[in-house]
C-alpha cells in the first residue's frame, strides 16, 4: 500500500504548488475573459464571448507582429546558439563548464537592466552610432532604436541562453564514436554532421525553440525599451489593457487567445518534428 | 605445420592487405607524453584472420584506429593493399571498423544503419535494397529491418554492426573486441558465426581481443602485444606451445615459468639440476653451462606422483600448497625446490582419488620435449 502511494506523495508538493499558483489563477482569468463591466461598478460573468472577437480584431496588428518577431528572434537564436553549443560540446575539452558559465554570465544581471544597456549602446548619438555618424559613415538621421530590428535583436540577445543550453545538452550526449563510425562508412565531415550529429541534436533544438518562442512572443520589455511606439507587441497591449485601461476582460481574452495560438502552433510543430520518421528521413 | 607454411607462402605471393612499418603513436595528455604504441611492424595477408591479443591498455585499439584512419601515427608507415595511407581520412580508406561499443546510429532503423555506407557511395537504390537484404540474411537478421538498435538484443546489435561494415565489401574488416559485451554462451556462438562469415566473404579480418581463448580458436595468426610492442607473432599453436617471452607464456593459457642455471649441455639439450634426483632437460636451448635459462611447461603436460619418476623424464620435487577440484580436472599448485610455483592439471578419469593432499611432498615429471626455453 505504502509503496503504491509513494509516487503520488512525491508529486504532491509540486502538484499543490502548481494547483495554487497556476491552475487557480488560470480559472480566475478565464472567467474574467467572459465578463463585462468596469473597475468602478465591478465585473459580471455574462459569458461575453465577444471579448475575444473584439480584442482580436482591435489588436490583430500587434498579434501578428508578435508572432513574426517571435519567429525571427527564435530563428536568430537557433543560428547563433547552434554553432556556439556545438563548439563547446565538441571542442570545449576540459573547459566546457567554464565556457557555459561565461555564456550565462550576463544573465546574472537583471533582464530589464540588460535591455536598458542596449538602449544606451544603440542610442541615436550613443557610443556606437555617434562616432560612425561623426565620421560620415552613416547618415545623420540613421537610427536603430525604435525599429523592429532593435526589438528582434534585443529579444534574440535576451533569450539566447534558453537556446544554447538545451542544444548543448543534446550535442553533449552524442557519442563521438558515432561520428567516427559515419566517417568510417565513407561520410565526409559535412555528411557525418548532416546525417548523424544534426538529427541527434534535433530534440535539443526542439526544446530550445519551445523555450524561446513562447516567452519571446509574449515579451513586452524589449518592445517597450527598444521598440518605440510603432513596434509594440501583444505583450505591450495586454499590459496596457490591464494596468492602464483596467479593461480586465479584454486583457484576459487577449491573453487566452495568445495562449491558444501558441499551443496550436507548438502542437503542430511537435507533430512535424517530434516523430522518429523525421529523423529517419534526415538520415537517408 | 602445413597450415603455417601455407600462410607464409600466401604472405609472400600476394601484396599484403595491411602492412605496418615502425609505427609509433604518442599522445599528449596533461602535459605528459604517453606512448601507446612503440614501434610495431606487421604484415597481414589478404584473406587472413589476424588477431591482436594483449592485456588492457597495451595499445590494441590505438593500433586499429591508426589502420582505420582515426588517429595518425607519430612515426612510421601504414600501407593498405600496397598504398601508403598516412594522411588519408577514414572515409577514403577501403577498410571498415566494427567498434568495441558497436556505435550503431540510434536514430536509424536496422536497414538504414546497414545502408549507410552504400548510400554515401551513391549506390543505386535497388542495389542498396538488394545488398542490405542479402547481408541481413547472412547475419540472420532478415525481418528485423525496421527495428531501432535499442529494440535489439546485444547479440543482434553486434550482428547489425558487423553487417553495416561488411555490406560495403571492404578489403579488410577491423573488429575491436566485437564480442566483449556479450555473455559467454552468446560469445561462443558468435565466434563460430564470425568465422563462418569470414570464410563466406573471404576478406581480411583484423580482430582485437584480450581473450586468449578467442584468439587461439579463431585466428590464422596472432600478434601478442604488451605495452605497445609485439612480443610474439605466429600461428596459434606456435604462440601457445612455444611462447617467445615470459610475458607471452604467462598471458597465453596458464603457464609455468621456471628458471635455473645450466649445469651442463648435452648436445643442444641444456640440463638444469636444482637438487638431488632433480633434473630439467631443455632440448633446443642454446645455452652454455653456467648460463641461466628460462623455460615454460604447460600445466597439462606435467604428471604428479609421490615417488621420483624413472628414466629420462624431467623431475622436480615440491610441496603441494593448494588442491582445487574442477570436475574433469584437479588443479594442483606445487611450490618447487627452485622456488617457483608450478600449476599442474590432472585429468580425474585416471584416478578416483586425489593423488596428493595439501602439504604433501610430491614429484613432478614431464617429458623433455614439453620444456621450452623462452625465446628459443
Ligand atoms: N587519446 C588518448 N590520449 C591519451 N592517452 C591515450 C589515448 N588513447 C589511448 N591512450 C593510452 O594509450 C594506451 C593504449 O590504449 P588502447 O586504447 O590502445 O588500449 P587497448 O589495448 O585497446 O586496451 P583495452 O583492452 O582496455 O581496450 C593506454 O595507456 C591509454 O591510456
Ligand atoms: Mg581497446
Amino acid at each position: 500500500m505504502r509503496r503504491r502511494l509513494a509516487p503520488y506523495l512525491l508529486v504532491l508538493p509540486g502538484g499543490l504548488w502548481l494547483a495554487i499558483f497556476f491552475v487557480l489563477p488560470m480559472v480566475v482569468m478565464l472567467s474574467f475573459s467572459l465578463m463585462q463591466g468596469d473597475v468602478v461598478n465591478g465585473f459580471q460573468l455574462t459569458w461575453h464571448w465577444q471579448n475575444y472577437t473584439d480584442s482580436l480584431s482591435a489588436y490583430d496588428d500587434q498579434l501578428i507582429r508578435s508572432l513574426v518577431y517571435g519567429l525571427l528572434a527564435t530563428a536568430a537564436c537557433v543560428l547563433l546558439a547552434y554553432p556556439a553549443a556545438y563548439w563547446i560540446a565538441f571542442r570545449g575539452g576540459s573547459r566546457k563548464s567554464t565556457y557555459l558559465f561565461l555564456m550565462l554570465l550576463p544573465f546574472f544581471v537583471s533582464f530589464v537592466l540588460r535591455t536598458f544597456s542596449w538602449k544606451f549602446l544603440l542610442a541615436d548619438d550613443g557610443i556606437v552610432l555617434g562616432p560612425l555618424k561623426n565620421a560620415g559613415l552613416l547618415p545623420q538621421d540613421f537610427h536603430v532604436l525604435a525599429t523592429g530590428f532593435a526589438v528582434v535583436a534585443g529579444l534574440t540577445y535576451n533569450y539566447l541562453p534558453f537556446m544554447v543550453l538545451p542544444i548543448y545538452v543534446a550535442l553533449e550526449r552524442v557519442d563521438p564514436r558515432l561520428i567516427e563510425a559515419a566517417q568510417d562508412l565513407y561520410a565526409g565531415r559535412a555528411q557525418a554532421f548532416l546525417r548523424v550529429v544534426l538529427p541527434l541534436s534535433v530534440p535539443g533544438v526542439f526544446a530550445g525553440v519551445l523555450m524561446t518562442f513562447v516567452p519571446v512572443s509574449a515579451d513586452y520589455v524589449n518592445a517597450t525599451v527598444l521598440g518605440g511606439t510603432n513596434n509594440t507587441m501583444i505583450g505591450n497591449v495586454i499590459q496596457n489593457l490591464y494596468l492602464v485601461n483596467n479593461d480586465y476582460p479584454q486583457a484576459a481574452a487577449l491573453s487566452f487567445a495568445l495562449m491558444a495560438i501558441l499551443l496550436i502552433g507548438i502542437f503542430a510543430y511537435a507533430r512535424a518534428l517530434g516523430t522518429e520518421d523525421v529523423l529517419e528521413v534526415a538520415a537517408r | 605445420m602445413t597450415e603455417l607454411r601455407e600462410t607464409e607462402a600466401a604472405t609472400a605471393a600476394k601484396v599484403a592487405a595491411i602492412e605496418l612499418r615502425g609505427v609509433v603513436k604518442s599522445f599528449q595528455s596533461h602535459g605528459e607524453t604517453v606512448t601507446a604504441v612503440r614501434g610495431v611492424d606487421l604484415t597481414i595477408a589478404e584473406g587472413e584472420f589476424f588477431s591482436l591479443l594483449g592485456p588492457s591498455g597495451c595499445g590494441k585499439t590505438t593500433t586499429m584506429r591508426m589502420i582505420a584512419g582515426f588517429d595518425e601515427p607519430t612515426e612510421g608507415q601504414i600501407i593498405l593493399h600496397g598504398g601508403d595511407v598516412v594522411g588519408v581520412p577514414p572515409n577514403r580508406r577501403d577498410v571498415n571498423m566494427v567498434f568495441q561499443s558497436y556505435a550503431l546510429f540510434p536514430h536509424m532503423s536496422v536497414f538504414e544503419n546497414v545502408a549507410f555506407g552504400l548510400r554515401r557511395k551513391n549506390t543505386p537504390k535497388d542495389e542498396v535494397t538488394r545488398r542490405v537484404g542479402e547481408m541481413l540474411e547472412i547475419v540472420d537478421l532478415a525481418g528485423r529491418e525496421k527495428r531501432r538498435p535499442r529494440e535489439l538484443s546485444g547479440g543482434q546489435q553486434q550482428r547489425v554492426a558487423l553487417a553495416r561494415a561488411l555490406v560495403n565489401r571492404p578489403r579488410a574488416l577491423l573488429l575491436d573486441e566485437p564480442l566483449g559485451a556479450l555473455d559467454l554462451k552468446l560469445r561462443q556462438a558468435m565466434q563460430v558465426e564470425l568465422k563462418r562469415i569470414q570464410r563466406e566473404v573471404g576478406i581480411t579480418f583484423v580482430y582485437v581481443t584480450h581473450d586468449q581463448g578467442e584468439a587461439l580458436t579463431m585466428s590464422d595468426r596472432i600478434a601478442v602485444m604488451n605495452e605497445g610492442v609485439i612480443e610474439q607473432l605466429g600461428p596459434p599453436r606456435q604462440v601457445y606451445e612455444r611462447p617467445a617471452t615470459a610475458f607471452v607464456a604467462g598471458f597465453i593459457g596458464t603457464s609455468n615459468v621456471l628458471s635455473g642455471t645450466v649445469a651442463r649441455a648435452d648436445g643442444d639439450t641444456a640440463v638444469i639440476e636444482p637438487g638431488p634426483g632433480e633434473r630439467i632437460l631443455i632440448p633446443g636451448a642454446a645455452a652454455e653451462a653456467g648460463g641461466t635459462v628460462e623455460l615454460t611447461v604447460r600445466p597439462e603436460k606435467i604428471a604428479i606422483g609421490l615417488h621420483p619418476p624413472d628414466g629420462e623424464a624431467c623431475a622436480l620435487r615440491g610441496t603441494v600448497t593448494e588442491v582445487v577440484y574442477l570436475g574433469t580436472f584437479t588443479n594442483y599448485t606445487v611450490r618447487t625446490s627452485t622456488g617457483a610455483e608450478v600449476v599442474v592439471f590432472v585429468q580425474n578419469a585416471s584416478s578416483a582419488d586425489d593423488v596428493a593432499a595439501s602439504g604433501d611432498t610430491v614429484w613432478l615429471s614431464w617429458e623433455p620435449r614439453h620444456s621450452y626455453a623462452i625465446g628459443a
